[in-house]
């Protein structure tokens, strides 16, 4: 491992270690009831010792996750494609969209629950895909307006068309944009399957498993529920950035060189 | 943000139509939820429920030619039931429906405001302590984003019995949800002044003190800014879903629990619930999107020539 | 054939946001004819509308007033069968494209097929002192030479007239001044007409058949002065005491200008 790498990681390491540590001992040295917090040797027991069960219900919900996400982002690029050809519509879609995205999309899931059936995973992908349609929609809207101006004046000084212009021009710029959109949306999915999964769903998903053993103050499986969310979240956002790098290896080439 | 927009569209030589900008949006606006009304009255009207006189305003008999379990009245209230129940009471003798949610919204809007201010001054103080310490950025920062891959569901219920139920634990849970955005962008702002402008002030020998707040600070405030607008709606999800778990029933959170369990006897008042979720999420944004404009005001030019 | 003027401008007058509080005219009146092969520089003090007028000639903009015509025909039809190249003061280059790519943008959007797009990519690298750079990406390259390939885009499907908005504006000065060189090289070579939009006097008397000086609130010509330097002009012409003479009558006219602004 060289150097470089070893100061990279190594403050994050420190801080890990640290933490857990400093956690095991005030749980044990203060004695804190397993219900208010379980030490992290007790989670990571017990998520060894359950960890198919974990698998087997994290993988459940990642479905959701998924299915939402793509659902979700083809539908919000595509409106933004729609909609972007013509200014003035931008103009007028973008508060509705920024608006639309402060409301709580959390509070349709019952309804969708009452559409299409609460054991449904169709269910939960409509509300992931709703909970990520605006941010990617936004994003891209964003990155096919905020194009630079010179380069704009460039395609009309050679009489270039609109359609020309949109894919030379808007949409290459609109990338780096739509890949910072996928990975909100990437973290979003995760955890807005998982919740909306709380207003009821199959009993094999990880929002119902992790909401019934809370009740029970079963709180190591909990945790260890949430660990499985967390790898699942993380994953995912760090899938994104793969491609995201191998799709506009330009743009990070770029920026590197800025930063030195 | 405002310059860069006008870039894109090149046409502000064109004398763009005569209504100025805002009034243009809210027409927009209106014509957008006019455009919706008709999309879901049309879906009811082919695919809904047979229309009866007793049950629109039109006094219209119609039986639609398809049918939609999504758009049954049981799935798909008219709009016109859905106003109706904000006058309407929600149980035998009660307060009519819009008291109700009027209260409830406030209460989910102080919730979600004190979280909202919690969790801005720690995403604010952790942001300022990563930009000065390289060790604490590379060291927490990875966790920082971690974090916000944990359903805050998920933690919510041990939330609450640590702080006990009340408004107090909701608006840690909201916290939670809105200290991310703005440790981002404090780190990303105070990090963005060029390395001419710092010089500038080693020139002056100036203390880190007042680089932070005479360059720093200042050069982070629109990045701030674009961060309380998404932490502003964060802390109204937050609060609605911190609500859900604690048996707090006088928020919006308990008011979507308690009218979902009713819901086969009257959908129409989850759905009022939803709109007024929705208004006090829009309320909190146009709140700090106002607020920015006044603090920001004359940082951008008004209009540009050419 | 040299009857018609490769640039003709007749009254024209640019007006903006008109009939509102904030109504400025731009350029007022102004004729000017450029004819085939003259490299025609605007000078004057900023905001004399020189970038306007020279946004004029592109059909980048239009005039409130007036006619604009390139090579007989107007500005608009002139931009729609691509008369001419331009050449802004920031490159400009797509940072999504090699350097090769980005050459080849107008070709593409001209619809050239793809060898023969490579090729003349490759002869106008050439051209600017690039070739070796084809496959690296803009931000790879120094300010000089990222302008250097905005200049090769410009020309590469050989257009009559070159249209240059302070193209070196932003480069530190001994660049500028091979790029100079190098740009006189390209004007020989290429027999092109040049419009060249500049706020350095030298620079514009060093290049330049005819300098046009503007004065600013309106815009308008204020002189247009010949220089009858001998071409090619070599490095030594910056030390010829006719060259001084038309560098300090150049001056002495914007001071003038700028004096009536004060008053």
């Amino acid at each position: 491992m060289s150097r470089t790498v070893w100061r990279e990681y190594m403050p994050a390491i420190v801080v890990a270690v640290a933490a857990l540590v400093l956690w095991e001992a005030a749980v044990r040295g203060f004695q804190i009831e397993r219900f208010l917090l379980p030490a992290p040797s007790a989670i990571v027991t017990n998520f060894i010792e359950n960890f198919e069960r974990l698998v087997h219900i994290g993988w459940f919900t990642t479905k959701e996750a998924l299915g939402g996400f793509f659902i979700g982002c083809s539908l919000g690029i595509l409106a933004a494609f729609i909609t972007a050809r013509w200014v003035a519509v931008n103009e007028a879609i973008l508060p509705f969209a920024i608006a639309a995205n402060s409301v709580p999309i959390l509070a349709f899931a019952p309804i969708v629950n009452n559409w299409f059936g609460v054991d449904n995973p169709l269910s939960k992908m409509i509300i992931v895909a709703v909970i990520v349609f605006f941010p990617v929609m936004i994003n891209t809207i964003r990155g096919l307006t905020l194009v630079d101006k010179n380069a704009l004046e460039l395609m009309h000084s050679y009489a270039a068309s609109e359609v020309e212009i949109l894919w030379k021009l808007r949409t290459p710029n609109a990338l780096p944009y739509i890949f910072n959109a996928f990975k909100i949306a990437a973290a979003l999915s995760m955890i807005g399957a998982v919740v909306s999964e709380y207003f009821g769903g199959n009993r094999s998903a990880l929002g119902v498993f992790i909401t019934q053993e809370a009740a029970l103050f079963r709180f190591e499986n909990a945790w260890s529920a949430i660990i499985i969310a967390c790898i699942v979240g993380i994953t995912f956002y760090l899938i994104i950035v793969a491609v995201e790098r191998a799709v506009i290896p330009w743009y990070f080439e770029q920026r590197k060189a800025e930063r030195h | 943000m405002t310059t860069a927009r006008r870039a894109g569209t090149s046409s502000s030589e064109r004398p763009s139509s005569r209504l100025p900008k805002p009034v243009r949006q809210a027409l927009a606006f209106i014509l957008i939820i006019v455009i919706i009304v008709i999309l879901w009255e049309g879906l009811k009207w082919f695919a809904g429920d047979p229309w009866r006189p007793d049950n629109n305003p039109f006094g219209i008999s119609h039986k639609p030619m398809w049918k939609l379990k999504i758009a049954s009245d049981l799935n798909l209230p008219h709009v016109w039931t859905i106003i109706e129940a904000f006058g309407k009471p929600s149980r035998r003798n009660g307060p009519p429906l819009f008291e109700i949610l009027l209260a409830a919204s406030f209460f989910t809007f102080r919730e979600a405001f004190m979280g909202f201010l919690i969790g801005g001054v720690l995403g604010f103080v952790l942001g300022t302590i990563f930009a000065h310490i390289r060790f604490a950025e590379r060291g927490c920062m990875p966790y920082v984003v971690a974090s916000q891959t944990v359903p805050i569901l998920a933690i919510a219920p041990m939330v609450i019995i640590w702080l006990k139920a009340g408004w107090v634990s909701v608006a840690v849970i909201s916290a939670y949800l809105t200290f991310f955005p703005v440790t981002i962008n404090t780190l990303r702002g105070l990090k963005s002044p060029p390395r001419s402008a710092v010089d500038l002030m080693h020139s002056y020998a100036a203390s880190k003190w007042a680089i932070m707040w005479k360059l720093r600070f200042p050069s982070a405030l629109p990045y701030i800014f674009v961060a309380l607008k998404i932490s502003a709606t964060a802390s109204v999800v937050g609060a609605i879903i911190g609500e859900l778990p604690s048996g707090i029933r006088d928020g919006l959170g308990g008011a979507i629990l308690n009218f979902n369990q009713y819901y086969i006897s009257g959908p129409q008042r989850l759905w009022a619930t939803i709109i007024a979720s929705a208004f006090v999420g829009i309320f909190f944004f146009v709140l700090i999107a106002l607020l920015e404009k006044i603090v920001l005001s004359g940082r951008y030019p008004e209009t540009e020539l050419m | 054939m040299t009857n018609t003027p490769t640039v003709s401008l007749k009254n024209v007058t640019k007006i903006f946001n008109p009939g509102q509080p904030n109504e400025v005219t731009a350029l007022k009146n102004i004729n000017l004819d450029i004819w085939p092969h003259e490299f025609v520089s605007l000078v004057g003090p900023s905001g004399c509308g020189k970038s306007t007028l020279l946004r004029l000639i592109a059909d980048l903009t239009q005039p409130t007033e007036g006619t604009v015509q390139v090579n007989g025909k107007s500005a608009y039809r002139a931009r729609i069968e691509q008369d001419y190249g331009i050449v802004f003061q920031s490159p400009t280059l797509y940072e999504w494209r090699t350097v090769a790519k980005n050459v080849e943008l107008p070709l593409e959007l001209m619809k050239y097929g793809r060898a023969e797009r490579r090729e003349r990519a490759r002869k106008m690298l050439q051209l600017v002192e690039l070739e070796g750079f084809e496959n690296h990406h803009p931000w790879q390259l120094s300010g000089g030479m990222q302008q250097r390939v905005s200049i090769a885009r410009a020309l590469a499907f050989d257009p009559a007239l070159l249209l240059m908005d302070e193209p070196f504006g932003a480069l530190d000065e001994m660049t500028r001044e091979r790029m100079n060189l190098e740009l006189q090289n390209i004007w020989d070579r290429t027999g092109a007409t040049i419009v060249f939009v500049t706020h350095s006097i030298p620079e514009a008397v060093f290049l330049s058949n005819r300098v046009v000086m503007l004065s600013p609130r309106p815009g308008c010509i204020a002189e247009i002065v010949d220089i009858d330097l001998p071409m090619p002009r070599a490095w030594e012409v910056r030390e010829d005491p006719h060259y001084f003479e038309l560098v300090n009558h150049l001056r002495d006219t914007l001071r003038e200008i700028e004096g009536g602004m004060r008053e």
